[in-house]
C-alpha cells in the first residue's frame, strides 16, 4: 500500500518487514510492512491503543515478533542500535540528583563500563545538543526540577547525543500545548537535517506534521496504510484501514479527518481537526 | 585539646584499627548510599542488613569471621531477592517483605544457641549493633580488600547502572541490561552492608548506608558532588562517633561509655537534620 518505493536517491535504513506481534494472546499488529529511507520525516499516526507503541518497541528490539522480522541499518532489529528512543512516559521525580548536562551525556557513554572519566569530546557533544535542541539555559539544572515538555526536549537531546542513525519518538507531542507542537515540530525538522538522522514520530493527529513530513504511516488495529499525505489521507484508504467510513475534507488549506459511523444519532463521531 | 579528646585517644591501638575501618567503611557506604538512594532502594538495604544480621549470627555461632558471615549472607540473600525477578513494585515489595522476616527469625534462632551454648554474651550485642572497638586487628586486610574491591566494582560499572537507574526502558534500548545492573548492584549493596554490619551492627548500617547520602544529596546538584558530599559526611560521622564514644569513658563518674554505633548514629542524624534545614530555609538547591 504505497511504502515502495522509497523516495528517490534515499537508502534505506528501517525495514519492517511483514511484523506480527500477539501481546497475550491478542494480535496487537499484523502484517505490518514499511520502510523508512535515511534522513526521512516520517509520521506514524493512530489512535490510542493502535499499536504505535509496541511497533516502536518492536523497531528497539525491545518487543519480541511473533512473525516477520525488523531490520535496522542493515543489521536484523537487536537492542543497542544506532538508534535513539524518546519513550512517552519517562518522568523524573522531583528530587532526582542528576543535571541535564549529565543525564545528556549518559545518552553518549551510558552504555561504557570502565573506570576512564568521561572525556572532552562526550562534554562538546553534550553541549552542541543541548543548544540545537535550544536547551543551552538549563545545563546546570537538576532533571527533576523541570517541566514536563522541558524533560521531554532532554529526553530528545538524550536520544540525539549518541549522533543515532534513527531517532524513534513515542508521542512526543502529547499533551503540549499548540505553540509547543509547532515549535517541537519545527526544532526535530531542523535537527534532522543538520545530523542526518531519520525521524519516525508516532502522534494521533497528523495535522502539525504535515509541512515537516516525507511519509507517513497510518496505523489502525494493528495493520498500516503508508506513502505520502496524498496517497495516504484519502476517504477510501483511510476508511478501508479503519473499517468504517471516514470522511477527509479539506478547510482553509488544512485536513479535517471526520471519523465515524454516518447516519448513527448515538455517536460522537471523533472530528479532528488537523 | 584536652576539652575535645580525652587522654590515650591517638596512641590507643583499639582505637587507631577502629578509625582507620570506620573511614574505610564509612567511604564505601556513602558512595554505594548514593546509588541507593537514587535507585529508591533503601528497604532492599534494609533488608540486607537484616540477611546480613543472620549470616553475622551463624557465623558466631560456628565461630567464623563475622565479616563473612555478613557478607555470604548478603550476597545468597539479595542475589535471590534480585534473581527471583520481581518485576512489579509490589511483587518486590513482598519479596523483600518475605526474606526479611526469615532472616530475622533465623537471627534469633542462631543467636538463642549463640547465648544458650557459650558464654560468649557479647555477640547479641557486637551482632546486632556492632561495636568496632571489638573489632579483631586481623580483620582490617580483609575488610579494606573487601572496601576496595566494592568500590572499583561500583566505578566500573557506574554509568550503566546509573542509566538503568534513571529509566530501565531507555538503558534497555541502548542495549543495557537493567536487571544484570540491579544483580549487579544488589552484591555491591551487600558487601558495603556487610562491612558497615561489622563497624556500626547490622541494625544500624542502615543509617550510615543512607544518612550521609540522602543528606549530601539534598545539598548538591549534581552526581559527583553529591558523592563525595557523602563520603565526606559519613567519614565525619564514623570519626566524630568513635571520638564522642571514646570521650564519654570520661564524662560520668562511673565511667560508663556511650556504645560507637549510637555516637554514630546520632552524628548521622545530625547531618540529615541540618542538610533538611538548609535545603527548605538555605540556599536550596537548582
Amino acid at each position: 500500500m504505497g511504502c515502495e518505493p522509497l523516495p528517490p536517491g534515499r537508502r534505506e535504513l528501517v525495514h519492517v518487514h511483514q511484523v506480527e506481534v500477539s501481546l497475550g494472546g491478542r494480535t496487537v499488529l499484523r502484517d505490518v510492512d514499511f520502510r523508512v529511507a535515511e534522513g526521512e520525516f516520517v509520521g506514524l499516526i493512530g489512535t490510542n491503543g493502535s499499536g504505535k507503541t509496541t511497533l516502536l518497541r518492536a523497531i528497539l528490539g525491545l518487543q519480541a515478533t511473533t512473525a516477520g522480522e525488523v531490520v535496522v541499518d542493515g543489521r536484523e532489529g537487536r537492542r543497542g542500535g544506532p538508534v535513539g528512543y524518546v519513550p512517552q512516559r519517562v518522568t523524573f521525580d522531583h528530587d532526582v540528583p542528576v543535571r541535564v548536562a549529565d543525564f545528556v551525556a549518559l545518552g553518549v557513554d551510558g552504555t561504557r563500563f570502565g573506570l576512564a572519566r568521561r572525556g572532552r569530546g562526550v562534554r562538546q557533544r553534550v553541549d552542541e545538543v543541548l543548544d540545537s535542541l535550544e536547551l543551552g539555559d538549563l545545563a546546570g539544572r537538576r532533571i527533576g526540577a523541570l517541566s514536563g515538555g522541558e524533560q521531554q526536549r532532554v529526553l530528545m537531546a538524550h536520544a540525539l547525543a549518541s549522533r543515532p542513525r534513527l531517532l524513534l519518538l513515542d508521542e512526543p507531542l502529547a499533551n503540549l500545548d499548540l505553540p509547543r507542537v509547532h515549535d517541537t515540530v519545527a526544532v526535530l525538522d531542523r535537527v534532522r537535517r543538520a545530523e542526518g538522522v531519520a525521524v519516525l514520530l508516532s502522534a494521533h493527529e497528523i495535522g502539525p506534521l504535515v509541512p515537516v513530513m516525507d511519509r507517513v504511516v497510518y496505523i489502525a488495529h494493528g495493520a498500516v496504510a503508508c506513502g505520502t499525505t496524498e496517497e495516504v489521507v484519502r476517504p477510501e484508504v483511510l476508511s478501508a484501514l479503519y473499517g468504517h467510513h471516514v470522511d477527509v475534507l479539506n478547510v482553509h488549506g488544512r485536513v479535517v479527518v471526520v471519523e465515524g459511523e454516518p447516519g448513527d444519532p448515538g455517536a460522537h463521531p471523533e472530528v479532528v481537526v488537523r | 585539646m584536652r576539652w575535645l579528646v580525652e587522654p590515650g585517644f591517638f596512641t590507643n591501638p583499639v582505637v587507631g584499627t577502629a578509625l582507620v575501618l570506620g573511614a574505610v567503611v564509612a567511604v564505601v557506604s556513602a558512595a554505594v548510599g548514593v546509588v541507593v538512594v537514587v535507585r529508591g532502594q533503601s528497604f532492599a538495604g534494609h533488608a540486607l542488613t537484616d540477611v546480613a544480621m543472620a549470616g553475622g549470627a551463624g557465623a558466631s555461632l560456628l565461630g567464623a569471621s563475622p565479616l563473612l558471615g555478613f557478607l555470604l549472607a548478603g550476597v545468597v540473600g539479595g542475589g535471590s531477592i534480585e534473581a527471583a525477578g520481581a518485576e512489579r513494585v509490589r511483587d518486590r515489595d513482598v519479596a523483600t517483605g518475605v526474606v526479611l522476616g526469615a532472616a530475622a527469625g533465623l537471627t534469633a534462632l542462631f543467636l538463642y544457641f549463640v547465648s544458650s551454648s557459650t558464654s560468649a554474651t557479647g555477640s547479641t550485642q557486637s551482632v546486632l549493633f556492632g561495636s568496632v572497638f571489638t573489632v579483631s586487628p586481623s580483620v582490617v586486610p580483609l575488610g579494606v580488600a573487601v572496601a576496595a574491591a566494592t568500590l572499583v566494582a561500583l566505578l566500573v560499572v557506574r554509568r550503566p547502572l546509573l542509566l538503568s537507574s534513571l529509566s530501565p526502558e531507555l538503558a534497555a534500548a541502548r542495549g543495557v541490561r537493567p536487571r544484570a545492573m540491579g544483580l549487579v548492584f544488589v552484591l555491591v549493596l551487600a558487601a558495603s552492608v556487610a562491612l558497615s554490619a561489622l563497624v556500626i551492627g547490622a541494625i544500624l548500617s542502615t543509617a550510615l548506608l543512607v544518612g550521609p547520602a540522602s543528606a549530601a544529596l539534598r545539598v548538591s546538584r549534581g552526581l559527583v558532588g553529591a558523592t563525595l558530599g557523602a563520603i565526606a559526611a559519613g567519614v565525619a560521622a564514623v570519626e566524630l562517633g568513635i571520638l564522642a564514644s571514646y570521650d564519654s569513658f570520661y564524662w560520668s563518674a562511673a565511667h560508663r561509655s556511650v556504645p560507637v554505633s549510637a555516637c554514630v548514629v546520632a552524628v548521622v542524624l545530625v547531618e540529615v537534620a541540618t542538610s533538611a534545614a538548609w535545603a527548605r530555609w538555605g540556599r536550596g538547591r537548582g
